[in-house]
């Protein structure tokens, strides 16, 4: 066991993965001498050559499209994409092509393409760094979609990720880049928990908090100060939004019978609004109230400046608990 | 070669469909061209008869693909008439082993791929999206987004180098592509990476609507050279000229000289797709210029000045057309359409219980209609 960084974790996963297997790839803008921008492939061009670490053409969509490319000829590619809002000129190669190519073939050929996406703020990134595209993602069949909140999820379900046979689009939250935490690295991640099952980060009985990515810290955080009055909050950390794990989240709401789920997305049509129905379609008779989310505004990401505004804090998820509670000092109940 | 970036930047040569290598006039004479002349050398009169057998078959696989649309037995068609020389050409100097990435009009490289009419007519038919194994014909998918393709030729081709291959990928696209930013990055990755991968851009004048001067103002290939990868421009209508300058593209990049480009000048005679109207855009005129043009005309006057066209090779022909043709028939007539449930196949590899969870749900819902019909 060792004490390290998301981002340190994340580049033992690549090392180890194409050091098991000569058919990983890595590749994106400046990942080989420099590093990656996060320095998440930090030395790793050095270690494995620049035909395995490889510096793309600045263009996103290429980058994507190529690694199709190389997946059909037998390859696993692991595809950085800078930052998060760079991958839209990459969309289309993503939803209609990497996401289709299997079903559209019949099985006939696969797509294990990883796409990295260094994800999401709270870090006072200039404008296009601090973007929260995972719905786009969600909403297409094909992707499988997670998102980490720790070293060790970091490293294994990366592992995972790459082993896999279907194209998976993985997030990173930026902010959580240089946390560290101890981190085994040599579990077997064909034994780990696999990447589609949800975590309960912390168990409560009176409030089930669903989140995932950074935000996770938040409700952990929110959890503490709840705890000092006398609320028990059971934080879930989904791990993975496609599929969703809602046999561990159907477990939790049955017990607490509340749910308020938290995103830094934007609201409308969010990976929110998917957990409520499906929540409420399953799980309405043990439903005391309500579920409530806590979300980004439906706003362009703010300035950098302002994004403490945007993003939500241990405050505004407090202040969702007590809604789901019924508690007198709610701020936000909004009668329609 | 018929490279063109020589020409005045300025120069507006794009229309110029004269302006291309050739080896067989549209009367059906030879013509040497000093630099396709070599690729051919060992083509005689029975492989030409070859070429012109295929065309024909293409030919009439393709209206067979149109009458059936108008049959309603197949959704949508997307013509080939009048770019059989383009395709049979520059796939008939492909290997075996090699990578073909085609479009959605490349019927005719599917089939001298080793495809069969009567299956990928059931694409057509909204049967599968494709109904063909890729690794088993070395032949991607066919691609309806427009350029996308070219992107996953580079990175197979990139792939080839990895393994120390010497296989050649292929990316066929239209004219409209190359104002796609897929097909401009394929060029820059091609480039930069020196990957084996010939760019075929068949040139057949018209996206739907919109003539290739909305694309262009210079010569398409042109562009090329631009990106460091040499290029030709050849009479898309002349078999023997798309062969040799394939044949040309594919040495290039297999003896590890990086990428290579042809622009195939020829002519789309029909719609677009079936669900299409060219009356609305195009002058009766243009169409009759290149009815004149014929790639398949040409070849037969070729053939029957060497007098190799006689009345037994003509009726042989005939009858495999008519074979290939009752087969597509057929195949479309008698397609079986699969089970509801098979919609929830291969949307991935591995399982996911959202879809596991969906399928369920459906198939109980199913259930539910033959438990009623019992009961």
């Amino acid at each position: 066991m060792v004490q390290l960084t998301m981002a340190k974790a994340i580049n033992e996963g690549l090392r180890r993965a194409m050091a098991d297997d000569p058919k990983v790839l890595v590749m994106g803008e400046d990942i080989g001498k420099l590093g990656g921008v996060f320095r998440v492939t930090d030395r790793l061009q050095e270690e494995f050559g620049a035909t395995r670490v490889i510096d793309t053409p600045l263009a996103e969509s290429g980058i994507v499209g190529t690694a199709v490319g190389l997946a059909l000829r037998g390859f696993r590619p692991v595809v950085e994409i800078q930052f998060d809002g760079f991958v839209y000129p990459a969309f289309d190669q993503i939803v209609c092509q990497v996401a289709k190519l299997h079903y559209r073939t019949r099985g006939n050929v696969r797509m294990p393409l990883t796409i990295r996406i260094p994800w999401a703020g709270g870090v006072g990134a200039a404008e296009h760094h601090s973007e929260s595209p995972e719905a786009y993602f969600v909403h297409t069949s094909g992707l499988r979609v997670v998102a980490v909140s720790n070293p060790q999820d970091a490293y294994v379900m990366l592992r995972q990720a790459i082993a896999s046979d279907d194209p998976v689009v993985y997030f990173e939250p930026k902010r959580l880049y240089h946390t560290k935490a101890e981190v085994h690295l040599d579990v077997d991640p064909a034994d780990a928990p696999p990447m589609g099952l949800a975590r309960v980060a912390r168990e409560g009985t009176d409030v089930t908090v669903l989140t995932y990515g950074a935000q996770v810290i938040t409700a952990l955080d929110a959890a503490l100060a709840a705890e000092e009055d006398g609320i028990s909050l059971e934080v879930i950390d989904l791990r993975s939004l496609s599929p969703v794990d809602y046999r561990t989240i159907g477990a939790s709401v049955r017990k607490t019978g509340r749910v308020v789920v938290t995103h830094e997305a934007a609201r409308e049509a969010g990976v929110g609004a998917e957990l409520v129905a499906s929540v409420t379609e399953r799980c309405f008779h043990y439903l005391e109230t309500p579920p409530v989310r806590v979300t980004g505004h439906d706003i362009p990401y703010p300035p950098a400046k302002l994004e403490k505004h945007h993003v939500p804090d241990l405050d505004r998820v407090l202040d969702a608990v007590d809604r789901v509670l019924d508690r007198p000092n709610s701020l936000t109940g909004v009668e329609l | 070669m018929t490279t063109v970036h020589t020409l005045n930047p300025m120069a507006d040569l794009a229309t110029d469909v004269d302006d291309v290598a050739r080896l067989l006039t549209p009367a059906g004479e030879r013509v040497v061209d000093p630099d396709l002349q070599q690729w051919i050398e060992d083509v005689d009169i029975a492989a030409i008869q070859r070429l012109y057998r295929d065309m024909v078959l293409l030919r009439r696989i393709d209206a067979e693909g149109v009458a059936l649309q108008r049959q309603g037995q197949v959704g949508l068609w997307p013509p080939c008439q009048g770019q059989e020389a383009t395709q049979i050409g520059t796939a008939r100097a492909l290997r075996a082993d090699d990578f073909a990435f085609p479009s959605y009009r490349e019927t005719g490289v599917v089939y001298a791929r080793g495809g069969k009419p009567s299956d990928y007519v059931l694409a057509w038919r909204g049967e599968g999206h494709s109904t063909y194994n890729p690794y088993e014909l070395h032949t991607a998918t066919q691609q309806i987004i427009i350029g996308a393709q070219s992107l996953h030729a580079v990175g197979y081709a990139m792939g080839v180098q990895r393994d120390g291959g010497d296989q050649v990928a292929a990316a066929y696209f239209g004219d409209g592509a190359t104002s796609q930013g897929d097909v401009n990055e394929a060029m820059v990755f091609a480039s930069s990476f020196g990957a084996p991968v010939v760019f075929v851009c068949t040139n057949n004048q018209w996206a739907i609507s919109e003539p290739v001067s909305v694309q262009a103002r210079f010569p398409i290939a042109g562009r090329a050279p631009g990106f460091g990868i040499p290029s030709m421009r050849v009479d898309g209508n002349d078999v023997l000229a798309c062969l040799a300058a394939m044949r040309w593209a594919i040495d290039h990049a297999r003896k590890g000289r990086g990428p290579a480009f042809l622009e195939a000048v020829t002519y789309r005679m029909g719609p677009h797709t079936t669900s299409d109207d060219p009356t609305r855009y195009r002058d009766k005129e243009e169409v009759e210029i290149w009815r004149r043009r014929d790639p398949i005309d040409r070849v037969e006057a070729l053939l029957r000045a060497e007098d190799a066209f006689d009345d037994g090779f003509v009726a042989e022909v005939a009858a495999d057309a008519d074979a290939l043709a009752a087969e597509v028939r057929q195949a479309a007539m008698g397609a079986v359409t699969r089970p509801p449930l098979s919609i929830f196949d291969d949307v991935y590899a591995e399982p996911h219980s959202g879809i596991d969870e969906q399928r369920a749900a459906y198939a109980a819902y199913l259930d539910g209609f033959a438990a009623t019909q019992e009961g």
